[in-house]
C-alpha cells in the first residue's frame, strides 16, 4: 500500500495516472449516456430500442457500435484540406477532455482544484467550436461549410450568456475555484439554484446551444444539412465527434450542478461520508440534468438560425445582465 | 496623446464605405437528400443562409407510366397506376375506373360505391397521417413520426383486411370492386365482400384517429418552436395558389374552399354530412393545419359510410373481354394530395388509345420558384414539406 502512494506522490506518475483516468473517462461516459439516449428515445417514441447486444437489454450496444466505427474506413474527400480536416476531431475531443480537469467530484477528488477553475471551464470548452468550425471549412462540402460557420454564429451568440449565467453565483461565492463555489454553497447551506434560478435556466439554454442539440441543433440540422459539419467524416473521427458530444452533456452538467445544485454536497451528510459519497452524488445530479437534455431532444423542434440569435442577444443576454446587477446590488446591501 | 479637434470630427464621421464584396453559392439540394421526398432536386442560389431562388429539378423518377399504359390492358392499369402516389395507392385507382366505367356507361352497384369511398378516405388518412410523421421531422422533431405512423399502421391493417394489400391495393375492377378470395361469383346477391367485423373495426379505428388527432394537435399546435418556424413562412396567397395551379389542401390552405368532393360525382359523396376547412393566411401553418382536420372530416365521412353501406351485388355485368367504346372522358377527382385527374382516349380496344394523368404533386411543386424566393435555408425545408408531394406523383 504505501509503495502505491509512495509511487503516486511522485508527479509524473501521478500525472500519467489522471490523464489515464480522464481518457477513460471519456468513452466510459459517452457511452452510459449514448446508451440513455437510446433506450430513453425509444421509450418516448413506444420503440424497444437495442435489444440484442449484449443479451440483456441491448447494453453492449454502444461497444458493438464502437467496434463497428473503428472498422469502418476513414474516408477523406479528394478535395479536403487534409491536416486541418484529420485534427478537427482531436480539437473537438480536447476541448472536452480539459473540462474533466477542474470537475470536483468529491472533497479532495479533483484533478487540479484551480484558483481560476470556472474561467478556465467556459474558456477551454469554447475550444470545440474551434474543431467545428475546422471540420466544416476543411470538409469541402458547401453543406459542412454552412454547418461550421453557423457553430461559430452560435458559440459567439451562447458564450456570452454562458459566462454571464456563471457570474451570479461566482459573486455570491466570492471565488471562482470550482472546490470553493461548492464549499461556499455548503456553508451558506442552500445550493445556488435557489436564488440563483435564472442563471441556472440561462446557463442550461445556452449549454444545450453549446452542444448543439436539439433544439438548438443547426449546425447538424440533418434534415436541411444533411449532417451539417459531420457531413463527410467517417469511422473513428466520426466516433470522436460523437463521443466529445456525450462525454460534453456531461461536463457542462457538472459545472451547472457546481455552480447552482452544490455539486457532490447533500445536506445532512458528514464531512467523511460526502469523502466517499461525493461522486456518486454528483453523478445522480448530472444524470438528473443528462435525462432533461435527452428529454428535449426528443421533444422540441429545431429553431431557426436567425430565431436562436434572437433569443440569445434579445433575451437570455439582458435577462443575465439583470440577473448580475441584481445579485450584485443584493451582495453589497444585505 | 493629444488629438486635435479636426482629426477627432473626422473619426466620428467616418463611415464604412466599403462593401463587403461576396459571392452566391450554388447549393446542390438532392437528388439525394434527407427531406427531398425522394429524388426530387433543387438548385438554389443562396448567400450564407439567404436564399434567393430555387430551380426544382424533376425527372428523376419517371417510369413512363402514360406510355405503359397504352399497351397494357384496362385491369392490367390499375396495378400500375397504384403506384403514382404510393402513400394513399387506393385513391389513385378510382378515378382511372370511374373513366373507363363511364365510356362503358355502367352502372356501378351502390355497396361498390359505398365501399370504395370507404377505402378512399381510409387513404386520405393514411396520406395525411404520413404528412403528419414527416413535417415535424423536417423541422427537427423527430418523436411525432411515431405516434402518427403507429395509427397510420392500424388503418393499413384495415385496408389489407378488405383488399389484401397495405400500399397497393389493386382492389377495383371495371364495374365494381373484387370480392374476397373464394366468395364465388361476383354476381352473387350478397357476396361475401368485407371481412367479419370490418364495420365495428373500423368504428374503434375512427375513435382511435380521432384521439391520435387531438394527441398530434396538443404535440404539434401547442408547440412555440413549431409555430415559430410554420406560422407566416411559405405564404402563397389565393391567387397565386390558383394561377400556378395548386389543389387539394394546399389550396384550401390559402383560403379557396375547392373540393371536388362537393362538384363531382364520381363517389357517392353528396350522400354525407362533412365540411370543407380552409385556411385563413395560406402559410405553412395552415397547410399543416388543414390536413388535420382532414383528417377528422374523414372520420366524419367513413363513420356515416358504414351506418349506410346497402346490401347487395358487388360487380356490374361486364362481358369477360373488357373493350371500352371509343371515346374521350377526362375524370378529375379529389385525392389526398390534390386533384387527380386522368384523360382517357379510347379507340374501342382492349387498352386505352392514350392516358394523359394529372397528377396533384406535379402542379403543386410548380409553384416552388415562386414560393422559394427570398427565404432562408431552413425555410427551403419547412416550405417545401408543407407541400406534401410524392416524388412518384410528380414525375409518373
Amino acid at each position: 500500500m504505501d509503495v502505491i502512494v509512495d509511487l503516486f506522490s511522485n508527479f509524473w506518475v501521478a500525472l500519467l495516472g489522471k490523464i489515464l483516468l480522464v481518457a477513460l473517462m471519456i468513452p466510459l461516459v459517452g457511452m452510459v449516456i449514448g446508451f440513455a439516449e437510446m433506450k430513453l428515445s425509444a421509450k418516448m417514441q413506444n420503440r424497444v430500442g437495442p435489444y440484442f447486444a449484449g443479451g440483456r437489454w441491448g447494453w453492449a450496444q454502444l461497444i458493438a457500435d464502437g467496434v463497428k466505427f473503428f472498422q469502418k474506413e476513414d474516408l477523406i474527400p479528394a478535395d479536403a484540406d487534409r491536416p486541418v480536416f484529420k485534427t478537427a476531431p482531436i480539437w473537438v475531443l480536447v476541448g472536452t477532455v480539459a473540462l474533466f480537469v477542474v470537475i470536483p467530484f468529491g472533497p479532495d477528488l479533483i484533478f487540479r482544484d484551480l484558483s481560476v477553475g470556472i474561467f478556465y471551464a467556459l474558456a477551454i470548452s469554447s475550444i470545440s467550436t474551434i474543431g467545428v468550425l475546422m471540420a466544416g471549412w476543411s470538409s469541402a462540402n458547401k453543406y459542412s461549410l454552412m454547418g461550421g460557420l453557423r457553430a461559430a454564429g452560435q458559440l459567439i451568440a451562447y458564450e456570452l450568456p454562458l459566462v454571464l449565467a456563471v457570474v451570479g453565483s461566482v459573486i455570491l461565492a466570492g471565488t471562482m475555484s470550482m472546490t470553493g463555489i461548492v464549499e461556499a454553497q455548503i456553508e451558506a447551506g442552500y445550493p445556488y439554484i435557489v436564488v440563483q434560478f435564472v442563471g441556472f435556466g440561462i446557463f442550461m439554454v445556452a449549454a444545450l446551444a453549446e452542444l448543439t442539440r436539439i433544439p438548438f441543433d443547426m449546425p447538424i440540422a440533418e434534415s436541411e444539412l444533411v449532417m451539417g459539419y459531420l457531413t463527410e467524416y467517417s469511422g473513428f473521427r466520426f466516433l470522436f465527434f460523437f463521443l466529445a458530444e456525450f462525454a460534453n452533456m456531461f461536463t457542462l452538467s457538472a459545472i451547472a450542478v457546481t455552480l447552482f445544485l452544490g455539486g457532490y454536497w447533500l445536506p445532512g451528510l458528514s464531512e467523511t461520508q460526502l469523502a466517499y459519497l461525493g461522486p456518486i452524488i454528483l453523478i445522480a445530479k448530472v444524470f438528473v440534468l443528462v435525462f432533461a437534455m435527452i428529454w428535449f431532444r426528443w421533444t422540441f423542434p429545431r429553431f431557426r438560425e436567425d430565431q436562436l440569435q434572437t433569443l440569445a442577444w434579445k433575451w437570455l443576454i439582458p435577462l443575465a445582465l439583470a440577473n448580475i446587477l441584481v445579485t450584485a446590488t443584493l451582495k453589497v446591501v444585505l | 496623446m493629444a488629438i486635435d479637434q479636426d482629426t477627432l470630427r473626422h473619426m466620428s464621421e467616418a463611415s464604412v464605405s466599403v462593401e463587403l464584396e461576396t459571392q452566391d453559392m450554388t447549393l446542390n439540394i438532392g437528388p439525394q437528400h434527407p427531406s427531398t421526398h425522394g429524388v426530387l432536386r433543387l438548385v438554389a442560389t443562396v448567400d450564407g443562409e439567404r436564399v434567393f431562388g430555387v430551380r426544382p429539378v424533376i425527372g428523376y423518377m419517371h417510369r413512363g407510366y402514360e406510355k405503359l399504359s397504352e399497351v397494357r390492358t384496362y385491369p392490367q392499369i390499375t396495378a400500375l397506376i397504384n403506384r403514382i402516389d404510393w402513400v394513399s395507392g387506393y385513391a389513385n385507382e378510382v378515378p382511372f375506373i370511374v373513366a373507363a366505367e363511364r365510356l362503358m356507361e355502367l352502372e356501378v352497384p351502390e355497396r361498390a360505391q359505398f365501399i370504395r369511398l370507404i377505402l378512399t378516405e381510409m387513404a386520405r388518412i393514411s396520406s395525411h397521417m404520413v404528412f403528419m410523421a414527416s413535417y415535424p421531422l423536417e423541422l427537427g422533431a423527430a418523436t411525432p413520426l411515431f405516434f402518427a405512423l403507429r395509427e397510420r399502421e392500424r388503418l393499413l391493417d384495415l385496408l389489407e383486411g378488405v383488399t389484401g394489400g397495405r400500399f397497393h391495393p389493386n382492389f377495383n375492377r371495371i364495374g365494381g370492386v373484387k370480392p374476397n378470395a373464394g366468395a364465388g361469383p361476383t354476381q352473387k346477391k350478397t357476396p361475401q365482400d368485407l371481412p367479419a367485423g370490418f364495420f365495428e373495426e373500423t368504428r374503434e379505428a375512427m375513435e382511435r384517429i380521432r384521439h391520435a388527432a387531438d394527441q398530434l394537435e396538443d404535440l404539434i399546435a401547442g408547440n412555440e418552436i413549431i409555430r415559430a418556424r410554420t406560422k407566416g413562412i411559405g405564404v402563397i396567397p389565393p391567387e397565386v395558389a390558383v394561377a400556378y395551379g395548386l389543389s387539394g389542401p394546399n389550396l384550401r390552405a390559402s383560403g379557396v374552399g375547392f373540393d371536388l368532393r362537393k362538384t363531382e360525382n364520381y363517389l357517392p359523396y353528396h350522400l354525407f354530412d362533412f365540411d370543407i376547412p380552409t385556411g385563413e393566411n395560406g402559410d405553412c401553418y395552415d397547410r399543416w393545419w388543414v390536413r388535420l382536420q382532414e383528417i377528422r372530416q374523414s372520420c366524419r365521412i367513413i363513420e356515416q359510410a358504414i351506418d349506410g353501406v346497402p346490401e347487395g351485388p358487388l360487380q356490374a355485368k361486364v362481358p369477360k373481354v373488357i373493350k371500352v367504346p371509343a371515346g374521350e372522358v377526362y375524370v378529375r377527382a379529389e385525392n389526398p394530395k390534390g386533384e387527380m385527374g386522368y384523360y382517357l382516349v379510347s379507340d374501342g380496344g382492349q387498352g386505352p388509345y392514350r392516358l394523359k394523368i394529372r397528377s396533384a404533386s406535379f402542379s403543386n411543386i410548380s409553384v416552388l420558384p415562386w414560393a422559394l424566393e427570398n427565404v432562408l435555408v431552413p425555410d427551403i425545408i419547412a416550405i417545401m414539406g408543407s407541400l406534401d408531394f410524392v416524388l412518384g406523383d410528380v414525375d409518373r
